[in-house]
């Protein structure tokens, strides 16, 4: 069974169309917005088996499906799919993994009241991740990444009423956003210089060889390539996304969602969105690299930022005391391992480590999901304890996890993806800082797992909730091992004796092997640091379990100020509160103060001119105009009165004064001499 | 100084018109003081049929029309003029027109 | 042949007219008079939509009578693909604003007669060719605008509709005298002769002619009566009042269509009869438009009154449309300008047009729907967990929300996209900083939806029925067309992109 590209588009319509219905069931129809979301997801899973299958039949090809979005100017916005090894295997996962979570789910929010619009949410969610995958365009890219973002958004706030939970969600939104701008304005750089936002277009992609020679040749602020600018702009929003330093500060806090979210959105699928962004667009971020007369490589920078995080993550997760936060910290630590094999040049290393991880790390949360269910919400590793016996299934998976991210040699998947990532990182010519960085990290990684399942697991119950922990259903528990079994075979696709994963993503059909113990002192290296974190973890927290929820951490006991200041996260959140923060709310003031203090008084000044004008118009018309037309009335009144008083009434004298006047006449005519 | 008939007719209308209008003047009732004023108007009327008659176009009839049309407007101006004497005495019971002072300015 | 265009403006005043006549109607019947008129314009622009073509770039279905001869005034109306964006843009939310004011008891002949005479205006500015009608519409539609807002707003209803209109009316007295001089000079009041005489140069040596600095005082004069009504920033004091105090479907119209009339009026007069001009003009307008983008959206982080706030957004997004045309002029001619950047930017402004329309609409919806169901009260802090007792009224309100902050799906990205797709082309800086723009925009409309609808369940909400289906109604048309054009924005572009196609190709581009 093969999909053709054309069909791609089925993979993600059909979690589409599960959430609209789950949009429209009444909050009664709970069996229809789960069944819909779980068999749209089981479906989408089959196709990308399918797809599968069709990439790999042609590995190092291509295939695209374009098509116009729009008309605009003399050409159109255009879209697309694409279908490739690395588009498959991502599909595969993310439809695999979600499927299990999507189960686990109706078993762990069987009780709340938002029960179909939880599966609404995480249908919408699965779509706009595989739409992310098999989009062939940045911009279709950036659209399923925003709306992945917009999920993500929904589920974390998804206990609303919580303000802590509305909180978290909008931090999230809000600091992923910041790095969205940097991948906006990469991505309409690209655009602009490019003409296509199409990543393969039968040659005229933006990641075929003419766009990038163009992009190569020109420079632009600083002696910067174009390339390696637009490089490090698209890497913002691969920093927001996955958590990287600086902007990791929201993955921690997304942990108020329902833990099936932070099992396959904030550790297996979305926070991994920023490394296949990376790698999707590999040929961009690598085209500088033939350049020798740059200040920087883009690569260069994203390796920096992932050794960075990868140990940040690991030092920040030994001193939390919240089940789901070590994890959220450790999914931190490991994608910026992720980042850094992307850095150091294998590419294929970090989707290795991807894949592997989206197993390990959503079988993890899962398991301690199912422990916090078990403990009526308990979720302090100081109050749990001594869930092993009770919880048989749980711990045994969640120990195969735990294995698996520490790094458990040669049985467990995340040893060989995490050895692949060492060797690159010790091939790598530039600098051998971030092997030095990853190394730490191992011994960390062991170190602060050990102390997770100890303090989980181990010792006696701490509370009254953890006492009276059982095994959680069937539904729930069939998940974890599914994941358990693919967290230990799945290390086997890439071994360093068959690299079969490996040598399918870079387009080869024949595989070529070493022998696995070629590079044998880093192996033994990384073996070594694996057992000390292992075993002195275990010395800490195993041998001589909590006493009881109060009591000092070893660590806070013998190192009480740098457990401080792991605890409180090196502070970042403070930080930024004081420093961006601070700037946006005097940004805010500043606006708000312009409008009303500057604007709205000038203004005003000029309504008050106008006013005054007014005055001075009223006044001028009052005194000067009016008294003009009075004093002038007054007089012809006063002459009028003094003639009126010669209307005697009397006719006679009117009489005599005609008679007068006649001879007056008589007079003048004769003297005049007219007769 | 040769006494021609005009002169004759305006001696005769100049006594008309003083004795009207000393009749005017020194009455006191209104009536009376009406009747030198028709007194004085017929001795206007008397100069235009003199000088008609013995002015340089007798054979036009204009002085005759003259006089007829200034008749009838006396007659009418009569008719208003006792109208007038009557609504005064309606108000005040006297046809004293020293009494009717009231239209002073 | 039948003046369609003549009917679409004439429509709604005859159902002013006749309600104005028929004293005595029950109130039901007025408010169904009013609708079936407001719904005209729909209707007839529906007619000219399917008969439109848009490959046709010179205003379609044109009438012309002499009207003044004496004068060299004729009545010309006619349709391009902007005007029809427009005047389906009002045919849509000129009914939803009447529904939406549907509760509102006192005089409702007056109101819905009122409102008629609005949408006539507005639709007679879309259609007029001649600047003297043009003038008249533009003028007239302040008076009803003035009185809804006078006698149905809020507690200090009065200043700002006096402030309002007292500024209006002062920015178009100095356009008036512009285009009197522009009178004289040419002799012609026709936008498309003018257009013609402003390409090749013919309007500066005339203006020229009577004394050196004339072009440029009659471009001030022009460029401030548009300014004031669109906002430009810093003019946009009146804004936030009006928008403020005015009745819920008053200030879904004045937001949705009466703010388009000034963005309308820079692409149809401003940009094609002064664009030398505008050019010179542009570099620091640039600057104007970049501070209501930025200073827009953070003076509404820092509102309490939600009104106020989305006035604010409005600003925000109508200085995006500005900006977009500003940075167009003023990079053409300079070298690395393409047409293919032109293009997005003048698509993105007239797609920003319409969608702001749908989503600023649909949000003053949402707040009058909290003012009435509080009994008045609109602060940002005095609700909470509206979303628990509501659901179904949260969710369209987050669709309304998301669509106004840009989200991809929704109406709002495609529009913005293309804004800083050309920005980005004609000024790079200008689209950097703009994003400021964006991030505060998601700040605060998050903020709102965070401290109204999250959070536990405030005194408030707890008795907070939810929507009924005829409140659903008016939202749902906007909510749609916020899906469909999110998804499917060719049904607009397509209208508009061969006269968009033309305006780009023919600008002197290096």
């Amino acid at each position: 069974m093969s999909l053709p590209v054309q069909l791609l588009w089925l993979i993600p319509a059909l979690p589409l169309l599960a959430a609209g219905i789950g949009s429209l069931t009444p909050r009664s129809g709970r069996g229809l917005a789960s069944g819909a979301a779980i068999v749209a997801m089981a479906i989408s899973f089959l196709l990308s088996c399918g797809a599968l299958a069709t990439a790999l039949a042609q590995p190092a090809a291509h295939l695209v499906h374009n098509f116009a979005w729009f008309d605009l100017g003399g050409s159109a916005v255009r879209l697309g799919w694409l279908l490739d090894p690395l588009t498959a295997f991502m599909c595969v996962m993310v439809t695999f993994v979600g499927t299990l979570i999507f189960i686990f789910s109706t078993g762990y929010l069987h009780e709340d009241a938002n029960f179909t619009r939880f599966f609404c949410f995480l249908s919408l969610f699965a779509a706009a991740m595989l739409g992310l995958l098999v989009a062939n365009s940045l911009l279709l890219l950036f659209i399923c990444w925003e709306l992945v973002g917009l999920a993500s958004y929904l589920l974390i706030g998804f206990w609303f009423h919580k303000p802590s939970a509305a909180a978290a969600a909008k931090k999230a939104f809000i600091t992923t956003r910041i790095g969205d701008l940097g991948l906006l304005l990469g991505m309409l750089w690209l655009y602009d210089s490019t003409g296509s936002l199409l990543f393969y277009d039968g040659g005229q992609g933006v990641l075929e060889a003419t766009a990038l020679g163009g992009l190569v040749a020109q420079t632009t602020i600083g002696g910067l390539a174009v390339s390696t600018a637009i490089g490090l702009l698209i890497f913002c929003g691969a920093i927001g996304k996955s958590g990287q330093f600086p902007l990791h500060v929201w993955l921690p806090d997304a942990m108020e969602g329902p833990t099936p979210v932070s099992a396959l959105i904030h550790a297996a699928t979305m926070v991994a969105a920023g490394v296949f962004l990376v790698a999707r667009v590999y040929p961009l971020m690598s085209a500088d690299q033939g350049l020798a007369h740059v200040p920087v490589h883009a690569l260069t920078v994203v390796a920096a930022i992932g050794a960075i995080t990868a140990l940040l993550g690991a030092l920040i997760a030994v001193a939390q005391s919240d089940i789901k936060r070590v994890l959220a910290f450790s999914t931190v630590s490991q994608l910026g391992y992720m980042m850094l094999a992307l850095g150091v040049g294998s590419w294929v290393a970090a989707i290795f480590h991807l894949l592997t991880h989206a197993f390990f790390k959503a079988l993890l949360f899962l398991g301690s999901g199912s422990v916090i269910h078990a403990a009526h919400h308990e979720q302090d590793i100081r109050r749990l304890g001594g869930l092993r016996g009770p919880m048989r299934a749980t711990f045994a998976t969640f120990a195969i996890g735990m294995m698996a991210l520490a790094g458990v040699p040669f049985l467990f998947s995340g040893f060989w993806s995490k050895e692949a990532i060492l060797h690159a990182a010790h091939n790598w010519d530039v600098s051998h800082l971030p092997l030095y960085a990853g190394l730490a990290a191992v011994v960390l990684t062991a170190f602060y797992m050990t102390r997770l399942v100890a303090e989980t697991f181990f010792g006696s119950p701490r509370s009254e909730e953890a006492s009276h922990a059982h095994e959680n259903s069937a539904v729930m528990t069939v998940p974890l091992i599914l994941l358990a079994v693919c967290a230990v075979l799945l290390g086997f696709l890439g071994t360093p004796a068959y690299p079969w994963l490996q040598a399918r993503l870079e387009g080869h059909t024949e595989v070529h092997g070493h022998p696995i113990f070629e590079g044998a002192g880093l192996l033994m290296l990384s073996i070594v640091l694996v057992a000390v974190g292992i075993g002195s973890g275990w010395a800490l927290y195993g041998r001589r379990p909590r006493a009881n929820a109060n009591a000092l951490d070893p660590i806070e006991g013998r190192l009480p100020g740098l457990f401080a200041v792991l605890r409180a996260r090196f502070g970042f959140d403070e930080l930024y509160a004081a420093t961006v923060g601070r700037l946006n709310t005097a940004m805010a003031a500043l606006s708000d103060g312009l409008d009303r203090y500057v604007w709205d008084a000038a203004v005003r000044f000029l309504a008050a001119l106008g006013e005054f004008g007014g005055v001075v118009n009223r006044e001028a018309d009052e005194d000067v105009l009016n008294g003009g037309f009075d004093a002038t009335n007054d007089r012809l009144r006063g002459t009028a009165r003094s003639y009126s008083a010669a209307q005697t009434g009397g006719a006679h004298g009117y009489l005599r004064t005609v008679a007068v006047g006649f001879v007056l006449l008589v007079l003048i005519v004769m003297l005049g001499g007219g007769v | 100084m040769i006494l021609t008939p005009l002169h004759l007719c305006l001696l005769l209308s100049s006594a008309l018109f003083c004795i009207g209008l000393i009749g005017a003047l020194s009455r006191s009732s209104s009536i009376l003081v009406l009747l030198g004023v028709e007194l004085m108007l017929n001795a206007a009327n008397l100069n235009f049929i003199a000088f008609w008659r013995y002015g340089p176009n007798p054979a036009a009839g204009t002085g005759v029309l003259f006089v007829l049309f200034s008749i009838a407007v006396a007659a009418a101006e009569a008719a208003v003029g006792l109208a007038l004497v009557i609504a005064i005495y309606r108000h005040q019971r006297s046809i004293r027109l020293q009494d009717a002072r009231r239209l002073k300015g | 042949m039948i003046p369609l265009l003549s009917l679409i403006v004439f429509t709604p005043w005859i159902g002013a007219a006749l309600l104005a006549l028929w004293r005595g109607a029950s109130p039901g019947a007025i408010r169904g008079l009013g609708l079936l008129f407001s719904l005209s314009t729909l209707g007839l622009g529906l007619i000219a939509l399917s008969r439109f073509d848009p490959a046709i770039t010179v205003p379609q279905f044109g009438e012309t009578h002499d009207w003044i001869s004496m004068l060299n005034v004729h009545y010309r109306l006619g349709l391009d693909g902007l005007s029809l964006v427009l005047v389906l843009l009002t045919g849509i939310i000129t009914p939803v604003a009447l529904i939406a004011s549907w509760r509102e008891h006192r005089d409702a002949r007056l109101f819905t007669a009122l409102f008629l005479l609005l949408q006539g205006a507005a639709l007679g500015v879309f259609l007029a060719l001649d600047f003297f009608h043009w003038f008249v519409f533009w003028e007239l539609s302040l008076v009803p605008a003035f009185f809804l807002i006078k006698l149905w707003g809020g507690p200090s209803a009065t200043r700002a509709a006096y402030q309002f209109v007292i500024y209006t009316i002062g920015g178009s007295a100095f356009m008036l005298l512009a285009f009197a001089a522009l009178y004289a000079a040419t002799g012609t009041l026709d936008f498309l002769q003018l257009g013609q005489y402003g390409a090749d140069g013919t309007l500066n040596v005339r203006l020229g002619a009577i004394g050196g600095w004339w072009p440029r005082a009659v471009f001030l004069g022009a460029l401030l009566g548009l300014a004031v009504k669109v906002p430009l920033w810093p003019f946009h004091t009146w804004l936030p009042p009006a928008y403020a105090e005015a009745p819920t479907g008053a200030s879904m119209f004045l937001t949705a269509v009466m703010s388009k009339m000034g963005v309308y009026g820079f692409l149809r007069i401003l940009w094609p009869i002064f664009p030398t001009q505008l050019h010179q003009a542009a570099p620091c307008l640039l600057w104007l438009a970049l501070g209501g983008v930025v200073f827009g959206a953070f003076a509404a982080m820092r509102q309490t009154d939600l009104k106020r706030m989305v006035a604010y957004s409005s600003l925000n997004h109508l200085n995006y449309c500005l900006l977009a045309l500003f940075a167009l002029s003023a990079a053409t001619g300079q070298p690395g300008t393409t047409s293919a950047a032109a293009a997005a930017a003048l698509s993105g402004t007239i797609l920003q047009m319409f969608n702001h329309g749908l989503s600023a609409a649909a949000l003053f919806y949402c707040v009058g729907v909290l003012e009435a169901r509080s009994g008045g009260r609109r602060g940002l802090n005095d609700f909470g967990g509206v979303r628990t007792a509501a659901p179904i009224f949260a969710g369209l309100c987050g669709v309304a929300l998301f669509s106004s902050l840009g989200l991809p799906g929704l109406n709002g990205f495609v529009g913005e996209f293309l804004i800083f797709r050309g920005v980005f082309g004609l000024a790079p800086w200008a689209a950097a900083v703009a994003c400021l723009g964006l991030l505060a925009t998601a700040l605060f409309l998050l903020t709102f939806w965070q401290r109204v609808f999250h959070g536990p369940t405030g005194k408030v909400a707890a008795n907070f029925p939810d929507l009924s289906l005829s409140e659903i109604l008016p939202l749902l048309p906007l909510i749609g067309l916020m899906f469909i054009l999110g998804v499917w924005p060719q049904f607009l572009a397509k209208l508009i992109n061969p006269l968009v196609s033309l305006w780009a190709g023919q600008l002197p581009l290096p």
